[in-house]
This record gives C-alpha cells, sequence and structure tokens, in this order.
C-alpha cells in the first residue's frame, strides 16, 4: 500500500518536473482560473441566453413553459404602460445623471480648495452615501407628506408658499423619487472628482498662471478637459444607477407601486411586478431583454467616448 | 453484557423516542400582517395545542402588500404552508396554481357548512368542492371620532347629506387652507374603493356589476357615485387623497373626524387615545342603504400530505369553531362566520358591533376575479379625476373598460 | 501626492486677497452640507419621539425617549436581519477579495494562449443587468433548492467582474522582479500571489473590500425575490417589510430605517480616512 502510494507521488512529481517553466505556469492559470471560468459561464452567461430564451416563452411560474415567438414582445410595445415606463426610465436617467454630476462637481471643486474642517465637511456629504436606499425611501416620503405631518410641506406653509403634492402627483412624484437617488449618491461622486481633481499635476496651474490665465479660463481650458476620464465614469456609473432605480421607488409607493397613474414607475419595478406579483416570467423576462438592449447600447457609448480620447 | 430487563428498557425506551417523534407534527400556518389578527391567531394556537400536544403549530406572517406574491414563492419552494389564509377575492388564483386543495367532505361535510355558516361562505365553493372556511366576516361602518364632533356639536351622520355637511363642520385647516385635519379620509387603496363599488354606484341608482358579472358602472350613476367621492377633494375640501398617507393613520392620529373602514380594525382602533364612534354607512335621500361584506378564509395548502394534512384539518376545524369564532371577535373585532355566534342579543346590543351586524344583513359581495388589480382600476380612476383633472364620465369608462379587460381575462 | 500640495498652497496663498469670497464659499459649502444629513438627523430626532410628538417637527424632542428602539429591537427581528446581512455581506466579500484578486492576478501575470479572451469575456459581464439574470437565477434556484437560504441570497455576487477589473489594474503594478525573485526561491504560484503579491495591493484590496460589502449589506432587489421567510430576510428587506406593516406609524419606521443606518455611520466614522481613500482608489482605476 505504502510503496504504491510513494510510488505514484514521485511518478508524478517527476512528470511534473518534466514540464517547462512556462507550460507549468500556463497551467497554474488555468487553475486559478477553473472556478471563476465555471461561475461565470454558469451564473452569468448561462442565465444570459435563458432570458433571452424565456423571453420567447409563457412560462409563468406554476406551468411549464412553452415557446410562443415574439408576442410577448408584441404585447409590450403595444402596451401603453410600457411606454410610459419606459419613457420615465429615460426621465430618471436624462434628469438624475446631469443634475447629480453637475452638483458633486461644483462641490467638489469648491471644497477641494477648502481646509478648514474639511474632513467634516467632506463627511458631511460623504454620509448619505452610506445609507441603505430601502430605509431612506421611507425617511424621504415622511418628508413629502402633506402638513401637518410632511417635514417639507410644513417649512413651505410656514414661509407663505402653497403646500405642494409630491408623491401625490402625477408631475412632481418623479422628480421627488430621483431627489433621494441623487441625494444618496452625490457623496461618492464629490469624492470620486475630487480624487480627479488631486491627480492634475500642479505644474499645469503653474503654467497657466505665469500664461495670465483667469479662474475661468483654467477651469475650462484645464481642469474640465484632464478630468474627462473621470467624468467618463461617473457618468456610465450614474447612468446604470438611474437606469436600474427600484429601492427608491418600491419603498415611497408601496400603496400604489410605482404610482400614482404609473407617473413614477420605471423598468424595474415593472420587471418586478410583473414577474413576482403576476407571476408572468416570460413577459417579464422580454421586458429584462430591453433593459440590457439600453444598458448594452449605454456601454457601448462609453467604449466609444472612451477609445476617441486615446 | 445487558440483562434481560435492560434490554427490555432499552427496547421500550427506543419505541417511545420513535412514537414521540413521529407524533410531534409542525404545521405552518400563514396569514398577513395585522397586529390583532396576529394576535387572536397566537391565543388560538396556545388552546389548540393545549388540546393537541401532539400537534405545534408555527404562525408565519407577511405585509399584505407581497403576502399573495410569498404563497406562490413558497410553492414553487416546495416549501408552502399547510394552513394558509386567503381572501375570498383570491381563490380562483389560489385554485388555478394549485396552492389550495378541496375540503374533504368526510371532514367538512357540505350540508353542516350551508346551515351553520352565513350564505357568503358559498364564494368559497368551486364546483361540488369548498375550498376553505372563514372565521369571520367582515363589513364596513363609519367610524367618527367623538370628540372632534362633540366640539363641532353635532351628531354622527345617516344620510349622504348629513355626512358631507358633518364633513364640513369637523375640517379644519391653517391660514394657507391646506387641511390640519381632515373631515373625513380618502384612501381609496383602502376600504373606499368597496364603499364607491357596491355603496355609492348603487346609492346613486346604478349597480357596479350585471347578473353575468361584467362591469355596469358606466352609467350615469357610477359616475354621480363618482363625482360625489372626489368633490369631497374638489369641490368641499374636507378631504385629501394621500393625507397623512393612509386614511387609517389620520384617523388614528385624531387628525380625521371621519373614516370608512371595516370591522378588522377595531383592534387596531382600540388603542387610540380619544373616544370614537361607530355608526351604518350612510344611506341615499331616499333611504337606500348599501354595505360590502367579504371576509378571509382559511384553506389547506396543497402540499400538506400524511399526518400534516391531518393536523391541519383538526386546525382548520379549531379555527372555524364557535369558540375561535368568539376569540376572534374579542381580538379583532372582526363578526363570526356562524350565524348562531354572530347573531346573539349581546352582540346585537353593542354599540360599536351592531352598526356592522345590521351592515351585513344589506351587504354585498363584489365578486372578484383579480381583486389587486381591480382594485387599482379604481385607485387609477379616481387619480385620473383628482390628479390628471380628467372628465368624470371618461374616467369611469376607462375604468370600466379596463376592468372588463381584466374580467375577460380571467375567465378565459 | 507632493504635486498636490504645492498647488493647493500656490492656490491659498493667491488668494490671501479676497479672503470675503472664500469665506462665503466655505459657509456655502457647510450649509450645503448640513442639507445633505438633514433626512438623517430627522430620521434620529423622530426615532426618539413618542407617537404624540412626531407631528411637532422639531428636530430636538422634548422628551427624547428610546421606547421606540425596546419595542422595535424587543423582538429579535432586527437582530436576525442584522447577523444575516453582515454573515452574507463578510462572507461575500471574502469570496470577492479572494477570487476578484487571484483572477486578477493570473489576467495581469500569467502569459498564456486565451489569457486575452477570458479578459474580455468577464469584462463583458458588467454590461449584463443583474436585472436580467435574476428570473434565471430564481429558476435556478428553485430546482436546486436554493431560494430562501444564505447561499441562495448569496450566490449571484461572489465573484464580480468589476473587482476583477480593478484588482486586474493594480497587480499590473506590481513589478515582475519581486515575483521572478520568489520564483528563484521555489515558491509555488499560489504562494507567490498570497504571499509576495497580495500585500503589495493592500489599497486596492481594501478598495474592492469596501465596495463589495457596502454593496451587499446595502441591497435590496435580490433578497427581496429569493427570500421567502422572514428568519432570513436581510436588514434592507427586513426594514421595507417592517415600514409597510408598521401602518405609518412614523415613528417606529424611522427607529427602523436608524436601526439599519447606525452600524454603517459607526464604521465610517472610525474608519473615514481608510474608506475615503478606497473609495477614490477604485473610482480612479476602476
Amino acid at each position: 500500500m505504502a510503496s504504491v502510494h510513494a510510488y505514484q507521488q514521485t511518478g508524478r512529481v517527476r512528470f511534473w518536473d518534466r514540464l517547462n517553466i512556462s507550460t507549468k505556469r500556463v497551467i497554474w492559470a488555468w487553475t486559478f482560473l477553473a472556478l471563476p471560468i465555471l461561475f461565470y459561464t454558469g451564473i452569468r452567461f448561462y442565465p444570459t441566453f435563458q432570458a433571452f430564451w424565456l423571453s420567447l416563452t409563457n412560462w409563468d411560474l406554476l406551468r411549464p413553459a412553452q415557446f410562443i415567438g415574439l408576442a410577448n414582445y408584441q404585447k409590450m410595445f403595444a402596451d401603453p404602460i410600457f411606454w410610459k415606463v419606459f419613457q420615465n426610465t429615460f426621465l430618471y436617467l436624462l434628469v438624475g445623471t446631469p443634475l447629480s454630476l453637475l452638483i458633486s462637481f461644483v462641490i467638489a471643486y469648491y471644497l477641494d480648495r477648502v481646509r478648514f474642517m474639511h474632513g467634516f465637511i467632506r463627511a458631511l456629504y460623504f454620509l448619505p452615501f452610506l445609507t441603505t436606499a430601502a430605509a431612506m425611501g421611507w425617511v424621504w416620503r415622511w418628508f413629502y407628506q402633506p402638513v401637518p405631518i410632511g417635514v417639507i410641506n410644513s417649512v413651505l406653509s410656514t414661509i407663505g408658499i402653497e403646500q405642494q403634492p409630491f408623491l401625490r402627483s402625477t408631475t412632481q412624484a418623479l422628480p421627488a423619487v430621483l431627489v433621494p437617488a441623487i441625494w444618496a449618491g452625490l457623496g461618492f461622486q464629490i469624492i470620486i472628482f475630487m480624487a480627479g481633481l488631486r491627480a492634475i499635476p500642479g505644474t499645469f496651474y503653474e503654467a497657466a498662471r505665469i500664461d495670465g490665465l483667469g479662474d475661468w479660463a483654467i477651469l475650462r481650458k484645464i481642469t474640465i478637459p484632464l478630468l474627462k476620464p473621470t467624468t467618463v465614469f461617473l457618468v456610465v456609473f450614474s447612468s446604470i444607477g438611474f437606469l436600474r432605480i427600484f429601492d427608491q421607488v418600491y419603498n415611497m409607493t408601496t400603496n400604489d407601486p410605482g404610482g400614482p397613474l404609473n407617473a413614477t414607475k420605471p423598468l424595474v419595478l415593472m420587471i418586478y411586478q410583473t414577474a413576482f406579483s403576476s407571476y408572468q416570467m416570460g413577459y417579464a423576462a422580454a421586458q429584462t431583454v430591453v433593459l440590457f438592449t439600453i444598458l448594452l447600447i449605454v456601454s457601448l457609448l462609453q467604449l466609444y467616448v472612451l477609445r476617441e480620447k486615446k | 453484557m445487558f440483562t434481560k430487563a435492560k434490554l427490555a428498557g432499552l427496547a421500550a425506551g427506543i419505541s417511545f423516542l420513535a412514537l414521540g417523534s413521529a407524533q410531534a407534527v409542525e404545521i405552518e400556518y400563514w396569514q398577513y400582517v395585522f397586529d390583532s389578527r396576529v394576535q387572536a391567531m397566537d391565543k388560538l394556537i396556545e388552546n389548540f395545542e393545549a388540546a393537541n400536544p401532539d400537534i405545534t403549530v408555527k404562525q408565519t406572517t407577511f405585509p399584505y402588500a407581497d403576502y399573495q406574491t410569498r404563497v406562490v414563492a413558497a410553492k414553487v419552494a416546495g416549501q408552502g404552508p399547510d394552513v394558509v389564509q386567503l381572501f375570498y377575492g383570491w381563490l380562483d388564483q389560489f385554485v388555478a396554481g394549485g396552492l389550495i386543495r378541496p375540503l374533504d367532505p368526510a371532514v367538512f361535510p357540505h350540508d353542516a357548512i350551508e346551515s351553520d355558516f352565513f350564505p357568503i361562505v358559498s364564494a368559497m365553493k368551486r364546483g361540488d368542492d369548498y375550498y376553505g372556511l372563514p372565521t369571520a366576516v367582515r363589513s364596513l361602518a363609519l367610524f367618527y371620532n367623538k370628540a372632534i364632533f362633540a366640539e363641532a356639536g353635532i351628531e354622527p351622520p345617516t344620510t349622504l347629506d348629513e355626512l358631507l355637511a358633518a364633513a364640513e363642520a369637523t375640517t379644519k385647516r391653517d391660514g394657507a387652507g391646506n387641511i390640519t385635519s381632515a373631515g373625513i379620509t380618502m384612501d381609496m387603496a383602502g376600504q373606499d374603493h368597496h364603499w364607491w363599488r357596491e355603496n355609492l354606484v348603487r346609492q346613486f341608482g346604478g349597480e357596479p356589476y350585471d347578473a353575468e358579472g361584467n362591469v355596469a358602472y358606466d352609467s350615469e350613476a357610477g359616475a354621480a357615485g363618482l363625482k360625489f367621492y372626489t368633490d369631497l377633494q374638489t369641490e368641499h375640501n374636507v378631504g385629501l387623497l394621500g393625507f397623512m398617507d393612509e386614511g387609517q393613520a389620520a384617523f388614528r392620529a385624531g387628525l380625521a373626524a371621519m373614516t370608512i373602514d371595516g370591522t378588522f380594525r377595531l383592534g387596531a382602533f382600540a388603542s387610540n387615545p380619544f373616544e370614537w364612534g361607530v355608526v351604518e354607512l350612510p344611506a341615499n335621500a331616499e333611504g337606500v342603504k348599501s354595505n360590502y361584506s367579504s371576509y378571509f378564509a382559511n384553506a389547506i395548502g396543497a402540499t400538506a400530505e400524511g399526518e400534516e394534512l391531518e393536523a391541519a384539518q383538526k386546525f382548520l376545524a379549531y379555527i372555524s369553531s364557535p369558540e375561535a369564532m368568539e376569540i376572534w371577535l374579542e381580538t379583532v373585532g372582526e363578526l363570526p362566520a356562524r350565524r348562531d355566534v354572530a347573531l346573539t342579543e349581546a352582540n346585537l346590543a353593542d354599540p360599536i358591533l351592531a352598526p356592522f351586524l345590521s351592515g351585513l344583513e344589506y351587504a354585498h359581495t363584489t365578486q372578484f376575479y383579480d381583486e389587486a388589480g381591480q382594485r387599482q382600476v379604481a385607485i387609477d380612476m379616481v387619480n385620473r379625476v383628482l390628479l390628471e383633472g380628467q372628465v368624470i364620465e371618461d374616467s369611469v369608462k376607462q375604468a370600466a373598460e379596463a376592468e372588463q379587460a381584466i374580467i375577460d381575462a380571467a375567465r378565459q | 501626492m507632493t504635486a498636490t500640495t504645492t498647488s493647493a498652497t500656490e492656490l491659498a496663498a493667491n488668494r490671501r486677497d479676497i479672503r470675503p469670497g472664500r469665506i462665503i464659499t466655505w459657509t456655502l459649502l457647510l450649509i450645503g452640507g448640513l442639507i445633505m444629513v438633514t433626512p438623517l438627523l430627522f430620521m434620529f430626532s423622530t426615532s426618539l419621539k413618542t407617537a404624540g410628538q412626531v407631528y411637532d417637527l422639531k428636530l430636538i424632542p422634548a422628551a427624547p425617549t428610546l421606547d421606540n428602539y425596546i419595542k422595535v429591537l424587543g423582538d429579535g427581528r432586527f437582530m436576525q436581519w442584522f447577523l444575516n446581512s453582515t454573515f452574507i455581506a463578510i462572507t461575500v466579500t471574502a469570496s470577492n477579495v479572494f477570487f476578484d484578486s487571484l483572477v486578477g492576478y493570473t489576467l495581469a501575470k500569467f502569459e498564456f494562449r486565451g489569457r486575452y479572451f477570458i479578459f474580455l469575456a468577464i469584462l463583458s459581464t458588467l454590461m449584463i443587468p443583474t436585472e436580467m439574470l435574476v428570473i434565471p437565477w430564481y429558476l435556478m434556484s428553485s430546482q436546486l433548492g436554493w431560494l430562501n437560504s444564505y447561499w441562495g441570497i448569496m450566490f449571484p455576487g461572489m465573484m464580480t467582474a468589476f473587482g476583477t477589473f480593478l484588482m486586474k489594474q493594480f497587480f499590473e503594478g506590481v513589478p515582475n522582479d519581486f515575483l521572478e525573485a520568489a520564483r528563484v526561491d521555489g515558491l509555488n504560484e499560489f504562494t507567490i500571489w498570497w504571499k509576495i503579491a497580495m500585500p503589495m495591493v493592500v489599497p486596492a484590496i481594501s478598495a474592492l473590500a469596501i465596495f463589495t460589502f457596502l454593496g451587499n449589506w446595502t441591497a435590496f432587489f435580490w433578497p427581496l425575490i429569493v427570500t421567502t421567510s422572514k428568519e432570513l430576510y436581510t436588514l434592507p428587506v427586513g426594514i421595507s417589510s417592517f415600514s409597510a406593516e408598521a401602518s405609518i406609524q412614523w415613528e417606529l419606521i424611522m427607529t427602523g430605517a436608524a436601526i439599519g443606518t447606525i452600524p454603517t455611520l459607526l464604521v465610517f466614522l472610525a474608519l473615514q480616512r481608510f474608506i475615503v481613500r478606497g473609495v477614490m482608489l477604485a473610482g480612479l482605476k476602476g
């Protein structure tokens, strides 16, 4: 027993020793990658293809799936609620991204120059980033209540401004949901912008000063162009965040999810409801394919912009 | 070396252990979260376990909003409840989804069910099978805050006109005209959609559904009923949709003089820090009254098998027994589903219960196909008028079409 | 860093003459910062009020009380959810630190055919939204019995393309000489990675850990879907469910939200510099 074992071991060692160094390293590499490859195949790629397949079926969780061609897509594109949701999703994106980037850049730009209590002020801006969106949704929901309970409306009516319906309005509800989302993300964006600002070598500024450029010109000609990689990163990062908004809407509109009159409903909430309230898994899968397509386009745009830089 | 006695003792011990493990059945009971209902069920479980030491019952609860999702998800996960509570309006979906099983007529004889329970139990019957039994039935009434009414020097209303006058007299507004204390709560996601469907539509001369169960409220009566409701906010400014987020929250905070709610709210309102009373829902000028009655039934989960099934049947029998109904009435305030337990002299003389019991006499029970979907239609109908200024007739028409589509889809 | 300091002093020197402007800027920044934390202040303040005081909207409660905390924490649910979230976030973070680093290292420091393909394949998963995968994951979980289990909550996040990419960037900056020297000493490749390369990218590891932990600690969508019993809820799902059940009793809802917020705030206050630096690193290289 023991001798056989020893023989096998020496055999293996000999086989291993016979390999040249680069072959050994290739074997090591694939060993390191084995489990991750399994993971990415089984938990990322296979489900992606499965989602495409399910979008062509009428699977409803309780009965087996049947192939129904493009019927889910036809139903979706004929559904006015889908288009409303589509529009909402882009509103979240197109208002949320530029607004949050503008605010965070302005704050980062000035905060970077502040030395007195810098850490404290930075912490104030950063704290909301550490909160849980599901919990903060409820805090903001309370803020938006009508008088006598709502904080914002109480302030408004004290200073003589008419109270606003906020979440109880088809026009104000979406911005009202967007504000906490922007609020929670600002701290992160400010920190990243400040990191980007600090990465710009001081010599650039010195040279500009010698050339006699003013503050505004330096900002326009040096700071903003050199900040482009940071900005692109943040645009993509926050775009994806706003496209996938869910936690805030779900928690702020539990009585009438995505309401009133679907005014706040984003695509992800529609997917959730279709899949996990109505159990129309196939139809929901078709909606996820749309989300995938939108994100793909955003990502490709990012690649395009980055390539242009080089 | 074992002696014979020791061996025998050991054998007895083993068989005793085996017996013990075979008899300790645990079953799971599911309902949605509602404080007083959970407390009542805790009591019932305690009594049941005392009478059946070999069975333990575990109560699991979920928020109302995703209760149905949880039931389906658990079925998919193969971990369904043994006894599950469901709204009568969900029955078709639960049966179609294979979530519950029919009651065994040998254990729950049909003639006994039909003679002992209020007739609305028939909503639990599909074909020849009953799928569940209620512990309690519910109806609606008008709750009013006695302190606010005393302050305004008025009596609780009995007609719709008096309701308007009372709301007018009790509304408090700040300098800017904002409501700081509402005359009446407006909460379509709560019970108001029932009030509109089964009361207001009828009181303005129409009916919500025809004999075949198709939508029939796209009429002058339907529009007049909706107008009465939305006028509370737009014309009279005595209520505000979304005031205090939920109607019940406004009433409980003492910031609404009146609210329309059901028997199930009695338990929650018991801890209100003010005195309140209950009257029947107001009649119209001709004296026509109506009400909406409904119930949650308990059914046996499809995954219950063998001894768990047997235990589940025992438990279901207990929670639909007269004793359980009395405990439920005491704790939750919901009316017993058995006639002889409900219509006692004491109950009929009770100032709080009497209005609900009277309501039960002339109540209607909406035949729901998709309760959540149909409720959403009503919520949207009111929102279109109040938030988007849509013409009332158009909004009613649009709602009727949307609801009919839901009904048609469900019948397929 | 030195360049930064020079530029800062430079700017400061140039601006000594326009002090009033700087004071105004500073004041505005402070006011903005205070506005940012107002929701949190109101949350904490309301959690210390009784039901009757909720309506007075004063920031400082007239008679602060911990009753709400006793009530909310009393039945042990929040404790259970807190433990669930902690366990899940720590496990997933450990897994990401291990696997993302290993894969990032392999892609950065090994030469083999298919390397670029694997890198692109992993990177491409960044473009697949989680929401698209939840339905297949749900199906998979129900078939494999993973619904309603810790593993079911954790498995989708055990490795991420973002972390892999981040670590690859950092490992590329590790000089090969060190690794070669270790190879000459006869260390095997795993040991070289773990003992030599990993200690050289500790800042990156901490950045990855912070991000993964925070992301999993606040995750809502997938845990909401995959958990069916309350014992397994994570803190965000628990808070959401608790709030929906509280029938709009704001003082209790705020208490629940506060309980969910306090742990991360405490960790942040303790490790502020560390966390801010980690976020900066991840943002710059990621």
